[in-house]
């Protein structure tokens, strides 16, 4: 990791923006435990960097689509973390009102059009969002986001065909964190680098240090600038760990001893201290700041009302 | 007035859509199938070559992109052409554009139109003739309309692409030829309000779709006969008009359901509880469902007369209601 051409603020906000995220999982856990969420709540500890550094080398009405796992890239385009946990505790003033919950959030006002439970059911819809942008010459990029376990679908592979066919302003960013919800990769399929699969349909791929946010934030950076200037889609495939089990309550797929050296929060926090770009309570005070955000947030999210039963009947169609 | 084909009704309403909107967008070319007529399709694809997009044979990967496209200011209108290709779709319809509209609660709308060409058309067996109206219905989120002439496949049509809903529209392929009149002047149909396709005062039949003219071709014969029959056509069944169902219902006290879906919880079905349910006191008689029987739909032509909804079939269920 090179910090030398970051300024120092940016390089502060990624950690800011990393220790919300963080922060605010942490919570979501411990508020889980206590039963206050209702349904399987999918954690996404460890791959803050992808959603930061992807947030940082995209602009505001830049579209991405999130996955089953995706409170971090909400976060990270600054949805509001308040709403954003109110809907996870199915409360009235959540984001979707409560018709939605942890898997399907949706923030269009700051371009995280929505997420989708369904594994690998987002890259079309992000496939869409290119082509209406490409077709309304708005210049912007749309990009879907998904895990390892996308890989194996065949709407997968359908839209890595159609995006590279029509050229579309497209990203596909593959958080590779080795574990499709609870089996390892070489479970499910003999490719260990799900960016080869882009080079059979001749979409430009990079692979490249998930924890790394830096090296994530460049990547993206030159798939966004290729895809605004109208030279199709590309690839960029994050390898990056996941904490937490694939639901809270399961555990984790690796070991306590391990977690330390691959927690990309602490990482980065440590490369700063080291590098001087940041002092040690400066960088505590971040953290500090984050959890005291998250702790109103909570707060505000567990006072605020259950959704009335007549709101049942609301929006299914739009009228 | 003057009479215009099925086919080219349909053709004309996408012509003035593209012409008034260009916010439309239109993703595959067989709106018409294989039929004779197809080549209107292709004339219009001539005139507007920016508009249309020819997608590979991957209907998830497609109707997904249409979808997107819909969230984010485009009102595409996606053909699946025959209707059994839709379950290649079935994940993209059923678990995000129905679902989107609802689970974001309204900040995202979905406003796209896809079609399908259902039904049994002769020789198309079991992969190639499917009615999936039912299993959509049983998917809230979208809106459905089952034309049945020319003048309501344009006017049903005009309002599909101005609302923001998803519609899926459905066509019969042996609708396609049929002529009628269509008005020169700009017209469309309101969603959610039936057409009594003809007045009787003995027997309601409800029936959607090529079953409307089925129905019609058999209450002529009865007519003959001394029966006069009364069919109802809810021309959309999301939204449904309950009300002219029941009235109708109320005013015969007898009930014939026509309907390509299957026997077990296909539109017919769901017609014969909504009257059961709520005008049981006006039957005379039980209700009678002609519908297409709970098998794959076979190859043999003697064989798929004998699983579909004919109009032998309707003549003899009319006959028995009144007995």
């Amino acid at each position: 990791m090179t910090t030398s051409e970051v300024s120092r603020d940016d390089l502060r906000s990624f950690l800011e923006s990393m220790w919300l995220i963080r922060a605010f999982e942490e919570k979501a856990a411990e508020i889980y435990a206590r039963g206050k969420i209702n349904g399987l709540l999918h954690l996404g500890m460890g791959l803050e960097g992808v959603a930061s550094g992807a947030a940082s080398a995209m602009r505001r009405d830049d579209y991405v689509f999130g996955g089953h796992r995706a409170h971090a890239h909400a976060i990270a385009r600054g949805a509001d973390i308040t709403s954003m946990m109110a809907e996870l505790a199915g409360r009235s003033t959540g984001l979707c009102g409560g018709k939605g919950g942890t898997m399907h959030l949706s923030a269009p006002d700051v371009g995280f059009v929505t997420a989708t439970g369904v594994v690998a059911g987002n890259i079309p819809l992000a496939l869409g969002a290119a082509l209406s942008a490409r077709e309304a010459g708005r210049e912007q990029v749309s990009a879907a986001v998904f895990g390892d376990g996308a890989g194996q679908a065949g709407v997968f592979h359908e839209s890595l065909n159609i995006a590279s066919l029509w050229k579309l302003p497209m990203l596909f960013i593959c958080e590779n964190n080795g574990y499709a919800e609870f089996s390892p990769l070489s479970d499910h399929t003999l490719v260990e680098r799900l960016s080869e699969y882009a080079k059979t349909y001749g979409v430009p791929r990079v692979t490249v240090d998930g924890n790394d946010v830096l090296a994530v934030r460049d990547a993206i950076a030159e798939a966004v600038q290729r895809a605004r200037a109208g030279k199709g889609p590309s690839f960029v495939e994050c390898l990056t760990h996941r904490l937490r089990g694939h639901y809270e309550g399961k555990k984790s797929e690796y070991e306590r001893s391990e977690i330390d050296s691959k927690d990309v929060v602490r990482i980065f926090e440590r490369k700063l201290i080291e590098s001087g770009d940041i002092l040690r309570d400066e960088a505590t005070e971040i953290a500090r700041l984050a959890r005291e955000r998250v702790e109103q947030a909570a707060k505000a999210a567990l006072d605020a009302p259950w959704p009335q039963a007549d709101q049942v009947t609301t929006q299914v169609l739009s009228t | 007035m003057r009479t215009l084909t099925y086919g080219q009704a349909m053709v004309e309403g996408l012509r003035e859509l593209l012409e008034s909107d260009d916010r439309i967008h239109i993703m595959g070319q067989y709106f018409l199938g294989l039929t004779p007529q197809r080549a209107l399709v292709g004339e219009l694809a001539a005139e507007h070559p920016d508009r249309f997009y020819y997608p590979p044979i991957a209907e998830l990967g497609y109707l997904g992109t249409a979808i997107g496209a819909a969230m984010t200011g485009m009102r595409p209108i996606v053909d699946l052409a025959t209707a059994s290709f839709m379950f290649q779709a079935w994940a993209q319809i059923t678990e995000e554009m129905a679902n989107i509209h609802y689970m974001s609660d309204g900040q995202t709308k979905v406003p796209m139109v896809f079609h399908f060409n259902h039904g049994i058309r002769g020789g198309g067996a079991a992969q190639h003739s499917h009615s999936p109206q039912a299993m959509l219905w049983n998917t809230p989120g979208m809106e459905i309309m089952l034309p049945s002439t020319p003048y309501d496949v344009k006017g049903l049509l005009k309002t599909a692409a101005s609302t923001d809903n998803p519609t899926a529209w459905g066509d019969h392929v042996k609708l396609f030829m049929m002529e009628g009149e269509v008005p020169e002047e700009d017209y469309a149909i309101p969603f959610g309000v039936a057409d009594i396709k003809r007045e009787g005062s003995d027997v309601t039949i409800v029936a959607t779709s090529l079953m409307v003219q089925r129905s019609l071709a058999a209450a002529g014969k009865l007519a003959s006969e001394g029966i006069s029959v009364e069919i109802v056509d809810p021309r959309t069944i999301v939204p449904l008009d309950e009300a002219a169902i029941l009235e109708s219902v109320a005013k015969t006290g007898r009930l014939v359901v026509v309907d390509e879906c299957h026997r077990s919880c296909g539109v017919g079905a769901e017609f014969s509880a909504i009257v059961a349910e709520k005008a049981f006191g006006y039957l005379k008689s039980p209700i009678r469902r002609v519908v297409t029987e709970d098998v794959p739909i076979p190859f043999s032509p003697p064989m798929e007369e004998y699983v579909e909804p004919t109009e032998a079939k309707i003549i003899q269920a009319v006959k028995e209601v009144i007995d």
